[in-house]
């Protein structure tokens, strides 16, 4: 049994079989985007363990083919047992060796960047400055002491606590909160309309409003609007029910004797540097509306190392800085006047590198070694 | 062997090689300069290029052709010359006499649904089945195209019908011609040099009348009317005109800043000389439209003279980029291809029956293999060297690079295995990649900018070359592939010699370059994904165009396991090489007519009738190929 196992994940026919299986699975994940989208068809095929049916008025999932996850994971499993099997050491298969390690960084890596890279965004208008990147995803409520003079103080609470409900407390925050509803994705409306219900708040920003709950977007093009209500009980012991929404402004309250601002908004990535937008640059070529470049030149300032230098990101130059990379990614389109810049988090991204150079070089030196031998055998007959 | 077959050989190779030398000869211009006009430089899709390349490109997208036949003959008279106005010729004519050039039948309408719709079953002139009109026979029509057209364009290409997009087409098409017929001149002038003068003299007490009326002042009202009514004129000029023929003033400041004709005279208001540029090309106006050849030849010669100053790397970008219009080398290097596929299947068919024959056919064929890449070498370098790019930028070229990379590896295969393969490969792969690529041409420029996400050298000579030659490996492996079935099942030719096991040798040159392919497919994949990191963030974005190139890399590792672990012989290595070609196909159209993602630079559907073809050719071959041995002829007496 053992044995027919080992022999089953170290065949060449596995590896067939799963390169067949990723082959139908990432032509139907192609085809698939058209009707989902990017995004969805990312997650049902390639994020997944299995691709499931939905039989049309039913609750059941079936799968009905092994997802990415489960393809990569036995390919994985393949190369390893196949190469402890059969490596023997020596330069002939020196090449085949390296190949197929280079293929394993190659998977591993892009299975840590799906699971550790963050990506998130920060604008920037001319002449101001950004200390902050703003997730597309993600959700926070945060709560702002606006009192000091110089920086503003945030306790921020992520979605992932709000949507479990209960009760929060922060020792710097001079309330305690309580989760009431909490919706990950809405619709507001400011009058009656088939299917939403009345909000039910105490503040003045909540009288008045009626909501849905929607599910989560799955297209690239939308973002969710979360929405809900939250007790904020004082330490007296007075509380009031506060509707909180993505699609509100922060709301200004006091109390006790500071002033405070809550806000539920995109998650933020503060950062221990600044970066001052200088000037934003759309070029065109000559008498068309081609875009020729996009470029933000920005200063870079940061108090504590004592830096302070100015850099041009640009399409394809990125600036990599304190282990993120910043991208041009998007300007504003009113005026040309500000940026917006992709912050990604890659602690993988150098994978690839090592792996492309890994595989070629294995796969030249396999061929250099069977052409030199088949040329040597054309010649002596 | 026979004197006559050794001879055949140098016969052919000598034939294509006068052929290609004499259409490299400069050519003598006649004794209208046509030839220095059509060099002229000017700006357009946001590069310099001679006029010759807006008519032919103009011309492209009108007619699908780029010259006009003046006189009609039946198709299968190849070898005779029909009369024609060539690309520049035409330009002169819708430049300087447009009620000329609104009489020749260049727009070309194929859907009968929108020909009856517009009732002109009974006007144009038809060849080979294709309508066309000229444009007295739509003006008419003109705002009832439009109409239709503003009405399609709201829906996205994929939802448009075919009569939709015939409607837009012709719309572009009236479009372009429309506003290259006020390029010059504005539209009803007679006489251009006279309507100079008349300006000039005008400007200046128009421009005081002008400022009176703002400033509320009593106004002159005789000299403000004489200077709108040609003010007005020019300023339509300057909105519709198509390239922009005007130099700038001041080089120094901005190369790039060139301007039409109109919006050049509109600046004179400003204060300031009339460009000498427009002086020039009015002169030229009225020269050709008086046919003074001599006056016409000196004010082109002059304006040459005139930008001499400033200009010479303009000057020199139109000279060169002519010169390249009229060699037309892609499609000599077209015909030459055709010759050597024939040549290479007589080869191949005579193998067994005439081998004294088929030497002397083979020969031939790899020579001409030979002078077809040097052909299309040059011409490819020479294209690099015009944009000053990595030979990949765009569906047009990465069509051209297959064949070339094909070419190379079908030299190669043929000095190795000395049968006819190679060249068979080279011949027919150049072919098709080459007929595909005059057929993406007919969307109009084929040097046009890279956007900016795009616009990086390094980028596009690492990773879209590597990717484009895993394209052409695949699609050689394929060939190959498909031509073991094709002999195998219908001919003898596999085991025609005792001493040669052809069905070997063969599979053999298939396993060979899918190893190649798996190389650069995987290495141009992963820089793709490389490139992708350095410009977004991320390595793998899943992509349709990426996953298309990663379907490949799968392919060729999936063809390779197999074989090493003995799942497939040699004709299962075969069947599955064929639909490598499928795979390639389908990553390399397929993917763009999906309309979506990052790379759908390309979307057409024209070719999409073509890919379904293809794809059932293939199936066909693998269903052949897949046939019990006895019902192959080259192995019945083997088995017998």
């Amino acid at each position: 049994m053992l044995e027919a196992t080992y022999k089953f994940f170290t065949s060449v026919r596995l590896a067939v079989v799963l390169l067949a299986c990723g082959l139908i699975l990432v032509f139907w994940g192609t085809i698939a985007q058209v009707k989902l989208g990017l995004y969805q068809a990312q997650n049902e095929f390639f994020r997944s363990l299995f691709i499931y049916w939905h039989p049309a008025g039913s609750s059941l999932r079936i799968p009905i083919f092994p997802g990415g996850y489960l393809v990569g994971g036995l390919l994985l499993v393949n190369l390893f047992a196949a190469h402890l099997r059969y490596y023997k050491p020596g330069l002939k298969r020196l090449g085949i060796a390296m190949i197929h390690l280079g293929v394993v960084l190659l998977l591993l890596g892009q299975f840590a960047t799906d699971m550790l890279s963050t990506e998130s965004y920060m604008r920037i208008r001319e002449g101001s400055y950004s200390n902050f990147s703003e997730s597309n995803s993600r959700w926070e409520l945060a709560v702002v002491d606006v009192s000091g003079a110089t920086d503003d103080k945030v306790v921020a609470i992520p979605e992932s606590l709000l949507a479990k409900g209960g009760e929060l407390a922060h020792p710097e925050m001079p309330f305690k909160l309580r989760v009431k509803t909490y919706f990950v994705n809405s619709d507001l409306r400011g009058q009656p309309f088939q299917g939403f219900e009345p909000v039910q708040a105490d503040n003045s920003t909540g009288q008045q409003i009626w909501w849905r709950s929607l599910p989560k977007t799955t297209t690239m093009d939308t973002r969710d609007v979360p929405s809900g209500i939250v007790e904020l009980i004082e330490p007296a012991g007075r509380s009031q029910a506060i509707l909180v929404s993505g699609n509100l402004a922060p709301l200004q309250m006091t109390a006790g004797d500071k002033a405070y601002q809550l806000a539920l908004r995109p998650t933020r990535y503060y950062k221990p540097f600044r970066l001052h937008l200088l000037d934003f640059r759309f070029d065109r070529y000559a008498g068309t509306d081609t875009p020729k470049n996009f470029s933000s030149r920005v200063r870079l300032e940061r108090a504590d190392k004592g830096e302070d230098r100015e850099v041009t990101i640009r399409m394809n130059e990125p600036l990599r800085y304190a282990g993120e990379t910043f991208f041009q990614a998007d300007w504003d389109k009113t005026d040309e006047k500000g940026t917006v810049l992709q912050v990604v988090d890659n602690p993988g991204w150098l994978t690839p590198y090592f792996a492309c150079v890994l595989v070629a070089a294995g796969m030249i030196w396999q061929f250099m070694t069977h052409l030199i031998g088949f040329a040597a055998k054309r010649k002596s007959p | 062997m026979k004197p006559i077959l050794k001879f055949l050989p140098w016969f052919f190779l000598a034939l294509f090689a006068t052929e290609i030398v004499a259409v490299m000869l400069p050519k003598k211009d006649g004794d209208l300069h046509v030839a220095e006009f059509g060099r002229l430089p000017a700006l357009l899709n946001g590069r310099i290029q001679p006029l010759d390349s807006i008519a032919r490109n103009s011309l492209l997208q009108i007619r699908s052709t780029g010259d006009v036949p003046l006189e009609l003959l039946p198709s299968w008279q190849f070898w005779r010359h029909p009369k024609k106005l060539k690309s520049t010729e035409w330009l002169l004519e819708v430049f300087f006499t447009p009620e000329v050039a609104d009489t020749r039948a260049i727009f070309l309408i194929h859907h009968p649904d929108l020909i009856s719709e517009l009732k002109l079953g009974d006007k144009g002139v038809e060849k080979s089945g294709l309508r066309y009109y000229p444009f007295n026979d739509l003006s008419p029509l003109t705002r009832e195209i439009m109409k239709q057209a503003s009405k399609a364009s709201e829906l996205k290409a994929e939802q448009q019908t075919s009569y939709q997009k015939q409607v837009l087409k012709l719309a572009n098409a009236i479009n372009i011609y429309q506003r290259l017929k006020s390029s010059i001149q504005p539209e009803g002038t007679e006489n251009f040099v006279q309507l100079l003068a008349d300006y000039q003299a005008a400007l200046p007490d128009g421009l005081k009348a002008m400022k009176a009326q703002q400033a509320g002042r009593e106004v002159d009202d005789a000299a403000l009317q004489k200077f709108m009514r040609i003010a007005v004129k020019i300023e339509a000029a300057a909105n519709t005109s198509y390239p922009r023929t005007v130099p700038p003033l001041d080089p120094a400041a901005d190369r790039e800043g060139w301007s039409n004709v109109g919006a050049s005279l509109l600046e004179t208001v400003r204060g300031g000389e009339i460009q000498p540029a427009v002086g020039f090309y009015a002169r030229m106006a009225n020269a050709y439209a008086h046919k003074n050849n001599s006056e016409f030849n000196s004010a082109v010669a002059g304006y040459k003279n005139w930008l001499g100053k400033d200009f010479v790397r303009e000057l020199k970008k139109g000279r060169a980029e002519y010169y390249f219009n009229q060699a037309k080398l892609f499609l000599h290097a077209t015909i030459i291809y055709i010759v050597v596929f024939v040549l290479a299947g007589g080869a191949l068919l005579t193998f067994g029956s005439w081998p004294n024959l088929s030497e002397s056919f083979r020969r031939s064929a790899s020579y001409l293999v030979g002078l077809a890449f040097v052909v299309h070498t040059f011409a490819l370098v020479y294209r690099m060297v015009l944009e000053n790019r990595p030979p990949v930028t765009n569906l047009y070229s990465s069509a051209i690079f297959i064949g070339w990379g094909a070419c190379v590896l079908g030299l190669v295969l043929e000095r190795i295995y000395r049968v006819g393969f190679g060249s068979a490969v080279a011949g027919l792969a150049g072919f098709v990649t080459l007929i595909i690529s005059h057929n993406l041409a007919l969307g109009g420029d084929t040097m046009e900018m890279m956007r900016a996400v795009l616009d990086t050298n390094f980028w596009l000579a690492t990773h879209v070359v590597v990717v484009t030659l895993g394209y052409a490996s695949t699609f050689v492996a394929g060939v190959l592939a498909m031509a073991y079935v094709i002999l195998g099942v219908f001919t003898p030719t596999l085991a025609a010699r005792k001493e040669l096991d052809l069905s070997k040798a063969l599979a053999k040159m298939v396993y060979a370059i899918v190893c190649f392919a798996a190389l650069f497919s995987f290495t141009g994949t992963v820089l793709g994904g490389i490139w992708a990191d350095q410009s977004w963030g991320r390595f793998w974005g899943w992509d349709p165009k990426e996953n298309g190139a990663l379907l490949i890399v799968i392919w060729n590792a999936l063809i390779l396991h197999a074989r090493w672990g003995g799942i497939v012989k040699d004709r299962g290595l075969i069947n599955l090489a064929i639909f490598g070609n499928v795979i390639t196909a389908w990553s390399w159209f397929g993917t763009n007519m999906l309309g979506i993602g990052l790379h759908s630079y390309g979307f057409m559907d024209a070719a999409f009738k073509w890919l379904m073809l293809f794809v059932g050719s293939q199936v066909a071959l693998i269903v052949l190929g897949s046939l019990p041995l006895k019902m192959w002829r080259s192995f019945q007496q083997k088995l017998a």
